[in-house]
């Protein structure tokens, strides 16, 4: 039983999430599971960690998302800013619910077509997806600080902050949006065509051509998924800061790519699981956190994700190695 | 025909950079001087000695992001340690030294990548961030401004010194020549050894390299090892030149660097890569960086206009090939 745990990625990460959690839990037993940290580890994760399932997506096709991030800051720019023009009818009365629904409404429309001019370039024009998307992410944010110059845009409705830190049957609203999405990108993956597809595809491109499958659809549509989780993570990142601005979360990319594959998904495609992503967000939230009531500084944090990324590959890769 | 190869990249940059200069040139006519000279060759030396780094990781086939941490790390690491244990030391050895902490660091990434297999981006994402984060946990935060004056010296020695019509002064200073150095010393590594070819073929065709007898894992050891010691050369340069030695510094600089070289023609795939190519994607990430106000285009549009380059500057081969490709099946 213990060995089958111990084969499988995901299994070991499991074990190394638990024994972070056991471990921060006799460290500082009495702040660590105290209900306001449990509560405020689950506002804090969901904004990097759908991120993170955006670029885990864009891995299974053996390819990657840099602008996650800058579409990100670019959609919530684009709703804050529609959002602060409607303020004026805001301020006499209502809370802004109906603005609100449009801004996210919008907010995702843009998310969809970063996704789909990232997908383009893949697909079409045959960009290697590494630098399409990093030239699009330095796109997508120059158009935020094109936009507003540079400053957060502020004066938001008082709605807009239900998104980040309201509750739902006493449910960080953040966690519900997470989990849905984590429920839903697993389904797609494990049981649609779609999701077989992109995993084929992930694995061998050239077969997956000539078995006849129509791969510039499935990556447009790939890289259109990851620009819509792009921008709702960039919605959480609004709400929780009451402001939009081009350079928030800037730190989240190579943080979403470290999620990633410390999730087990393989960084040249064909292989991940969402249950993987999900396990290396929760031991990257406890080890924060944890170390975080510790008094231990970012930078240290910083450190300790670097150490535990390669430690996870060197693990991964003697396991393999006695296996073969 | 063949005299002109319009589709290579090394062409395409230098067209672009010309008609910026052409554009600019109309607009203000003082753009067309030597203080733009200098103020371009004096942004292009630490901008410059990381892209040649970076090339010779992509000619290989890999790539490294942790340089930039590396640089940092080199560059605050020796100030600490000439500001604390010898204040006096001249600017050859604290070089020196940042250059051996950069090797170090490079031979880290080194045994993870040519001796544990681990892929490329992976491994130096995670170094980033482990150099990063221990540069600032265990060596220290707060910047220095008061540089050990063997680094003063340097900083103060100019290779060309002038003042214009109008009064105002222009330099270049022999930090250049450290560039110059690199980029002969590398192009002789590439283009004359067998070690160079070695990088090349492993790039091109790792399996095929192997079986031609080539010690790949040595090689690649080499590379990391070697970008490394560029990379902290660039650093105490940078720290030297800006005369403040700030470990925040530096990082965060790296897919700008990848973007100069990518420009300049060097394949993610790896095998191809010239010098020339990267000095020039170099030199027009840095106008870009500097005068797109010149031409009309406010500098909050300085990402976009990266951005688009790099689009471009990529978008055209990989379409070509694919068209290319296409044709023959």
């Amino acid at each position: 039983m213990m060995g089958r745990i111990l084969q499988s990625t995901e299994g070991r990460l499991a074990i190394i999430t638990l024994v972070v959690f056991i471990t921060m839990s006799i460290l500082a037993p009495e702040r660590f599971l105290s209900p306001a940290n449990l509560t405020s580890m689950a506002f804090q994760f969901p904004e990097f960690a759908i991120l993170a399932l955006a670029v885990a997506v864009a891995m299974l096709t053996g390819g990657i998302d840099l602008s996650v991030v800058g579409a990100a800051n670019l959609s919530a720019v684009v709703a804050a800013l529609f959002m602060s023009q409607f303020a004026g009818t805001v301020a006499n009365g209502g809370t802004g619910t109906g603005i609100l629904l449009a801004a996210i409404a919008l907010s995702l429309a843009v998310g969809l077509v970063t996704g789909l001019f990232n997908g383009i370039l893949v697909a079409t024009f045959g960009l290697p997806p590494i630098l399409a998307t990093l030239g699009t992410g330095l796109i997508y944010t120059g158009l935020a600080i094109a936009m507003t110059g540079g400053s957060a845009v502020m004066g938001l409705p008082p709605a807009v902050a239900w998104v980040g830190n309201g509750t739902l049957l006493d449910i960080p609203v953040p966690l519900v949006i997470f989990s849905a999405l984590a429920i839903a990108l697993g389904w797609v993956l494990k049981r649609t065509a779609f999701g077989l597809k992109t995993r084929m595809f992930g694995a061998n491109p050239l077969a997956a051509r000539y078995a006849a499958m129509d791969t510039g659809r499935v990556l447009l549509k790939v890289y259109a998924l990851c620009g819509v989780l792009s921008a709702i993570a960039g919605l959480i990142v609004m709400s929780r800061a009451n402001s939009a601005k081009a350079d928030y979360g800037s730190s989240y990319l190579l943080l979403a790519v470290l999620i990633a594959v410390l999730g087990g998904v393989n960084p040249y495609g064909g292989y991940g699981r969402i249950v993987g992503v999900v396990l290396a967000v929760l031991s990257m939230q406890f080890l924060s956190s944890g170390l975080n009531l510790l008094q231990v500084t970012n930078f240290a944090r910083e450190m300790i994700w670097g150490v535990l990324l390669i430690g996870v590959m060197l693990i991964n890769l003697l396991t393999f190695r006695r296996k073969s | 025909m063949k005299s002109i190869d319009w589709a290579r990249n090394e062409t395409l940059v230098f067209v672009v950079i010309v008609a910026f200069c052409g554009l600019a040139a109309i607009s203000d006519p003082n753009f067309l001087s030597i203080p733009t000279l200098t103020d371009l060759m004096r942004n292009s030396i630490v901008l410059g000695i990381f892209a040649v780094g970076a090339m010779v990781v992509l000619v290989s086939g890999g790539i490294d992001v942790s340089f930039t941490a590396v640089a940092a790390f080199a560059m605050y690491a020796t100030t600490v340690l000439l500001r604390d244990l010898a204040p006096d030391l001249p600017w050859p050895l604290a070089f020196a030294i940042a250059t051996m902490i950069g090797a170090v660091l490079g031979s880290i990434n080194g045994v993870l990548i040519a001796f544990c297999g681990l892929p490329t981006l992976i491994v130096t994402l995670g170094t980033l961030s482990v150099f990063r984060g221990s540069l600032l946990t265990f060596v220290g935060t707060l910047q220095i401004s008061n540089l050990p004056p063997g680094m003063r010296d340097f900083s103060r020695w100019m290779m060309v010194r002038g003042t214009n019509s109008d009064g105002s002064f222009y330099s270049l200073p022999w930090a250049f020549a450290a560039l110059v150095i690199i980029v002969a010393a590398t192009w002789f590594i590439l283009n004359r050894t067998m070690l160079g070819r070695a990088i090349y073929a492993i790039g091109g065709a790792p399996e095929s390299a192997r079986r031609i007898g080539i010690n790949v894992r040595r090689t690649q050891f080499f590379i990391y090892v070697f970008v490394g010691a560029l990379a902290g050369l660039a650093g105490i340069i940078h720290a030297s030149m800006a005369r403040i030695s700030n470990p925040f510094d530096l990082v965060g600089l790296e897919l700008s660097v990848i973007a100069a070289v990518v420009l300049g023609g060097a394949r993610l795939t790896g095998g191809v890569g010239t010098l020339t190519g990267t000095l020039l994607g170099v030199a027009l990430i840095v106008l870009v960086r500097n005068s797109l106000i010149v031409i009309g285009i406010p500098s909050t549009w300085q990402s976009v206009a990266i951005g688009v380059l790099i689009i471009v500057g990529t978008g055209l081969p990989a379409w070509q090939a694919k068209r290319a490709e296409a044709r023959e099946t």
